[in-house]
């Protein structure tokens, strides 16, 4: 019942939001992102970032220091933070905890498919794979040749396997396809979690319904503007659109129609909480897009923490600590490539 | 006597008054300890979660604690109160109004006790939870929520309050 959380809520789960809490505090704020840009090289970079919370894990490094090797370094600590959540939680947060990571296991999977499509090195695949979305027989995804084997051999083992139901096809595998798996994946993955938290009922539910719709609402907006101008036919964008959401059912019928980035943005005004986000446009643009995109995403995630007693916090965590390895890794590359000038383009500030 | 002979009203008044005034002092202090000990849970597991990544809050909150652990010693004095009024009568008088009267007076008091003192724990419990969560990102909340607190535990003192009132005036006939 919502309300009544603060009653029981802390038997199984307050000690666990207590530290999740405790690490959002070492996210980092506007002033140390300040101090990272003025930064000249990425030594710099790694010097402040020591005085940080990432101080532990980037002070081994040898001297020629890469960006990947900092984002690399960066993941790990996510990683730990989340490890040590899921060993201590119990159901149903241990479950929530993993439900975080199946969208990790969906990209970690493609990856490896189209990289093999491709005659990349299974090796050399695994090692740019996101650590969160790993599974024990991930590399056996490189023998496979079509949907069926792939579902047959590998993934009817792992979380993924009720997600298959709606893609599985004897077609061989090729960029087009793959790609229409991801995203059929990811749908069904996110209405399985959608479903799950209301389940869950309470703040959960109602915190995390938000959060999730906004996240069905964008990843509907990206699948259209990206196939705009490819050969994929409306009926098949539909299909991907997920069945919650602000802009289900109406929004998706718009946005299914739509062959310019001017319809979708005339689409998209009359929803009010998307009208401060496309009005940010000017025309054409998709970079700033995904920039304003990913502001409102933050905006929405700090505001999981205003609420106590519910699972929102930990997604809203893991979601804020991407978004600053994102941040890190576009500043890196900035100062890398002595592009100072565009690091504000991409940084979005968490505080 | 009220009613006729078989009607629940009869049936009420026939139990004696002892067993009322028994059941009260077990629910002033059993519904106040489960009071404490709910908000002394509450508190506590944020605390110590809370206590991993700043350390200095552990020694302030426990005034959270404290204030839990007073709601289950209302418990315990009202009982022990409670008890010192249980005298015996002679058992032509159980049944008398007198009696009746007084048996009740001690089941309320432990009735009002033990309410009361259940949802001030909660209360303070909750709120030490969240004091606790918020000392650790801004030490300047502390003393502010803490007053949240003082007020929430006032309320197991009315309980208190009312109850000793209500069992002052718990006079049982006297012998002969």
């Amino acid at each position: 019942m919502y309300g009544f959380e603060a009653l029981t809520f802390n038997i199984h789960g307050g000690y666990l939001e207590a530290i999740v809490r405790g690490y959002r505090s070492g996210l980092l704020t506007a002033s140390d992102y300040n101090n990272l840009c003025q930064c000249e090289t990425l030594e710099d970079i790694k010097m402040h970032l020591s005085a940080t919370e990432y101080g532990p894990y980037l002070q081994n490094e040898p001297s020629p220091l890469y960006t990947t090797t900092i984002v690399e370094k960066c993941t790990l600590k996510l990683v730990d933070e989340y490890k040590h959540m899921l060993t201590q939680a119990t159901e149903p947060l241990s479950t929530f905890l993993e439900y975080i990571t199946y969208g990790h296991m969906i990209d970690n999977v493609v990856l490896i498919v189209t990289g093999t499509l491709h005659e990349r090195d299974v090796q050399e695949l695994l090692e740019k794979c996101h650590p969160l979305g790993m599974f024990d027989s991930i590399a056996t995804l490189a023998v496979a040749q079509n949907m069926r084997e792939l579902y047959r051999l590998v993934l009817v083992d792992t979380p993924l396997a009720p997600y298959f139901s709606e893609c599985i096809t004897s077609e061989d595998l090729d960029d087009m396809n793959i790609e229409i798996m991801r995203n059929t994946l990811y749908k069904a993955y996110l209405e399985d979690f959608y479903r799950f938290c209301q389940k869950l009922g309470g703040a959960t539910a109602e915190i995390m319904s938000d959060i999730l719709a906004f996240e069905a609402d964008r990843r509907a907006v990206n699948i259209t503007i990206n196939s705009i101008g490819t050969e994929l036919t409306r009926d098949d964008r539909r299909k991907l659109y997920s069945n919650f959401g602000l802009l289900y059912p109406y929004g998706h019928e718009e946005l299914a129609v739509c062959e310019d980035i001017d319809q979708v943005r005339s689409s998209m005004e009359k929803y009010p909480p998307y009208h401060s986000i496309f009005s940010k446009l000017s025309y054409g643009e998709s970079q700033v897009l995904d920039k304003a995109f990913y502001e409102e995403e933050v905006k929405r995630l700090c505001l999981a923490f205003e609420q106590q007693f519910h699972y929102g916090v930990f997604f809203a965590y893991m979601r804020l600590k991407e978004q600053e390895i994102r941040n890190l890794m576009w500043i890196s590359e900035c100062v890398a490539q002595n592009q100072k000038s565009r690091v504000h383009d991409s940084v979005v500030f968490i505080f | 006597m009220v009613g006729s002979s078989s009607s629940w009203s009869a049936a009420l008044v026939h139990i004696s008054p002892y067993t009322f005034a028994a059941i009260g002092i077990a629910i002033s202090i059993g519904v106040s300890v489960l009071g404490a000990a709910w908000g002394i849970y509450i508190t506590g597991s944020s605390l110590i979660g809370a206590a991993v990544k700043a350390p200095r809050i552990t020694s302030k909150n426990l005034i959270s604690v404290i204030f839990c652990e007073a709601v289950a010693i209302y418990g315990v004095i009202v009982a022990i109160i409670l008890q010192t009024k249980l005298e015996s009568v002679p058992s032509s008088k159980i049944y008398d109004p007198e009696s009746l009267r007084a048996g009740y007076a001690i089941f309320a008091s432990g009735i009002i006790v033990g309410f009361a003192n259940l949802v001030c724990g909660l209360c303070v419990g909750i709120i030490g939870s969240s004091c606790a969560l918020s000392d650790a990102q801004n030490s300047s909340l502390f003393v502010k929520i803490l007053v949240i607190e003082i007020f929430g535990s006032a309320l197991g003192l009315f309980g208190v309050i009312v109850g000793i009132i209500m069992s002052a005036q718990a006079t049982w006939p006297s012998k002969g």
